[in-house]
């Protein structure tokens, strides 16, 4: 089947191309919804998990060093400054974990025989995992 | 509360023979129960401006031409119900997609999108072509579920709207392209993951996506895209480690 | 106005048996048949017939194809069975595409005289639609008239009077349709043209149905006339091929159904159905 050429095809006719209109996106376009904003602090909050981990290398560093280095960890702690950057911290992990686990279902479609199972139950062993060690920890640290 | 008799919509107007860039022009309708936005934009064109310039077709929600912000939200027009804010007194707002340039007043441009389509290769590749004599592709119902809530998109691209991945970068291939291609891939007749690798793993393609949800969230279809995505990101990451195994240019 | 009247089923039942029933009312029609009725009312759903064109997507006019729901091979007939629109659609779709591939790879490129064609009808495009001022009709009021026009004349009974009171007041249409004004005169993505033209068209296919219908005076498939109920074999056993004459008028021939594997027969149901298949 021969192709008809291009350059045979003389036309009179021009082509209107009309000029389109480019919305400019700004640069807080993360405050013009709740879900993006929501979305952010999720982001957001890795920072938190990282200073967590931070904090607790450096108990880790303090507990080798000996007693009074760690006795003067312990004071650290007890700086308001600390006491309110780890109450932020705190809240900011536990929405990490619940936004994460809430996640993993459509990240992982679990099928049993055939059908998939809904997200919550996908859901619930994370969530059951976290009890469990929690309340092993609470108990360790607290008898 | 007592539904009003008529609703002002605001509607975003833009025609490059004469705007530079687009404004609002308010219109009152009759609110009807079973009035849609879009009854109330054809009524408008019909009776008091014909210039008003807007994208439909089926008004079921199955062709995905009606796509457009009201109110902020990205909606389907031919879903939207007048009542659902006449009930609240608020005025309706209503924006071409957000994301896209304008041609006028409230359709987008798509050929970017319409290319990334093409580009993730949506169809069946199957190198060893059978003749038909030899009969047809068998499927069970298993098989069909792992990919079927991926085919139900209708293209309306509600979900680029959303996005604020390809609101930032436009290059980004984006939720539909991506969901299309999983749908081939998750499809037991198809062969051809390993064609497709190249465009999905790749910066502008599900590396792309931070996983913000939006684009599930406002699907009318139910699709989720957003998941497509993910689940495919771990089967990159395990053809990823698979391709320090398995000698080069094996098909994966 | 017809309702649907599924309230006494119950919820629960509704939800289990008719969950896409329910959330189509829901999602576009804003009514829950659980607890209201549901509006009903008879529609156009296909056209059977078309534009006239061999297998292969050719219609007589060389160099135009046509297929799917706008072409009549014809595969339809009287009335179309159910599900064949789609594959219809992507059947000669693909032949015609085809075909008109290979029409095109097999002539030279378009040269003057059509060109010259081109910017004519742009000039009329102009002339009577985008630069047009003082017209006093309205696209979508004559669209509405045409519309309750052929409902009424041309709906799913007909009969001689009310197809010669539709005919008549389509021809009043297409005289008021020259006077149509046109609010968009833009070049860019211009939909109000786009409906005025194919308002045009509408017209013009209405005329053509009313003209065949009228013609037809025997009841067949989707054309049931209550002034001629019985099928008449021998006299229409044949496709309508409308042409229009030059001073504008219609003319209606007949072309001979190809029968190949099915004898046409009588469709009957139940007892009737048993009878005879024996």
């Amino acid at each position: 089947m021969g192709a008809v050429k291009p350059e045979t095809i003389r036309v009179e006719y021009a082509e209107f191309h009309p000029r389109w209109y480019r919305p400019p996106v700004s640069v807080y376009w993360w405050l013009k919804q709740r879900q993006y904003l929501t979305f952010i602090l999720r982001e957001l909050s890795s920072v938190f998990v990282a200073l967590f981990v931070v904090m607790t290398l450096f108990q880790l560093w303090a507990l080798k060093k000996g007693p009074e280095a760690y006795a003067q960890f312990q004071q650290w702690l007890q700086s308001p400054l600390v006491i309110a950057l780890s109450i932020i911290g705190l809240f900011f992990v536990v929405f990490h974990s619940i936004t994460w686990f809430n996640l993993t279902p459509s990240a992982m479609p679990v099928r049993l025989g055939g059908k998939r199972l809904p997200a919550f139950l996908v859901a619930a062993p994370s969530y059951v995992a976290w009890a469990v060690v929690s309340a092993i920890v609470a108990w360790l640290v607290l008898r | 509360m007592e539904m009003a008799e008529t609703i002002t919509l605001e509607i975003a107007r833009y025609s490059p023979e004469q705007d530079t860039a687009p404004h609002f022009q308010s219109f009152e309708v009759p609110v009807h129960k079973e009035w849609v936005v879009l009854d109330a934009l054809n009524h408008i064109k019909d009776r008091e401006d014909g210039t008003l310039t807007y994208r439909w077709s089926c008004r079921m929600g199955i062709c995905g031409s009606c796509g457009m912000m009201v109110n902020g939200e990205p909606k389907l027009t031919c879903a939207t119900f007048l009542a659902d804010y006449a009930t609240k007194g608020s005025k309706i707002r209503v924006e071409p997609l957000r994301y896209f340039p304008v041609i006028r007043d409230l359709v987008t441009e798509l050929g970017d999108f319409l290319g990334k389509l093409k580009k993730v290769k949506p169809w069946l590749i199957h190198p060893s072509q059978a003749p038909l004599s030899q009969g047809e592709f068998l499927q069970t119902p298993a098989q069909l579920e792992r990919y079927k809530q991926f085919s139900m998109c209708i293209n309306c691209t509600l979900c680029y709207a959303a996005c604020p991945v390809f609101g930032l970068d436009p290059i980004f291939v984006g939720p539909a392209a991506l969901a299309l291609a999983q749908r081939y891939n998750m499809d037991s007749r198809d062969q051809g993951s390993g064609e497709r690798i190249a465009v999905l793993a790749h910066p502008d393609g599900i590396w792309g996506c931070t996983f913000v949800g939006e684009c599930t969230r406002v699907c009318p279809k139910h699709v989720d895209p957003a998941g497509a995505i993910q689940q495919y990101k771990l089967t990159a990451v395990f053809e990823w480690l698979k391709s320090f195994i398995t000698p080069k240019g094996q098909d994966i | 106005m017809v309702h649907l009247d599924l309230r006494h089923l119950g919820e629960k039942l509704i939800n289990a048996r008719l969950p896409f029933v329910r959330e189509l009312c829901l999602k576009y029609q804003n009514v829950d048949p659980v607890k209201e009725l549901i509006p009903v009312r008879p529609v156009v759903h296909y056209m059977m017939g078309g534009v006239s064109t061999d297998i292969n997507g050719a219609t007589p006019l060389a160099g135009l194809f046509a297929a799917g729901e706008v072409a009549c091979v014809s595969i339809n007939g009287a009335n179309r069975l159910g599900s064949n629109s789609l594959p219809e659609c992507l059947v000669f779709g693909a032949r015609a595409g085809k075909a008109a591939a290979l029409y095109a790879s097999e002539r030279p490129a378009p040269n003057g005289p059509l060109q010259a064609l081109v910017l004519d009808e742009r000039k009329r495009l102009e002339s009577e639609f985008l630069h047009k001022s003082g017209g006093r009709q309205r696209i979508a009021t004559i669209r509405g008239e045409m519309q309750a026009t052929m409902e009424k004349s041309a709906g799913i009974y007909r009969e001689r009077n009310l197809l010669e009171e539709g005919a008549g007041q389509l021809r009043e249409l297409q005289e008021r349709y020259r006077d149509i004004q046109l609010d968009d005169r833009s070049r860019t993505f211009n939909t109000e043209l786009e409906s005025a033209l194919e308002l045009g068209f509408m017209l013009d296919v209405a005329v053509s149905m009313i003209e065949c219908a009228l013609h037809r005076t025997e009841s067949r498939g989707a054309h049931q006339r209550t002034d001629y109920p019985a099928r008449d074999d021998g006299t229409f056993l044949a496709h309508s091929l409308v042409f229009r004459n030059s001073d504008g008028s219609s003319r209606v021939e007949y072309q001979p159904v190809t029968i190949t594997r099915w004898p046409p027969g009588e469709r009957v149901y139940g007892q009737a159905r048993q009878e005879q298949q024996h």
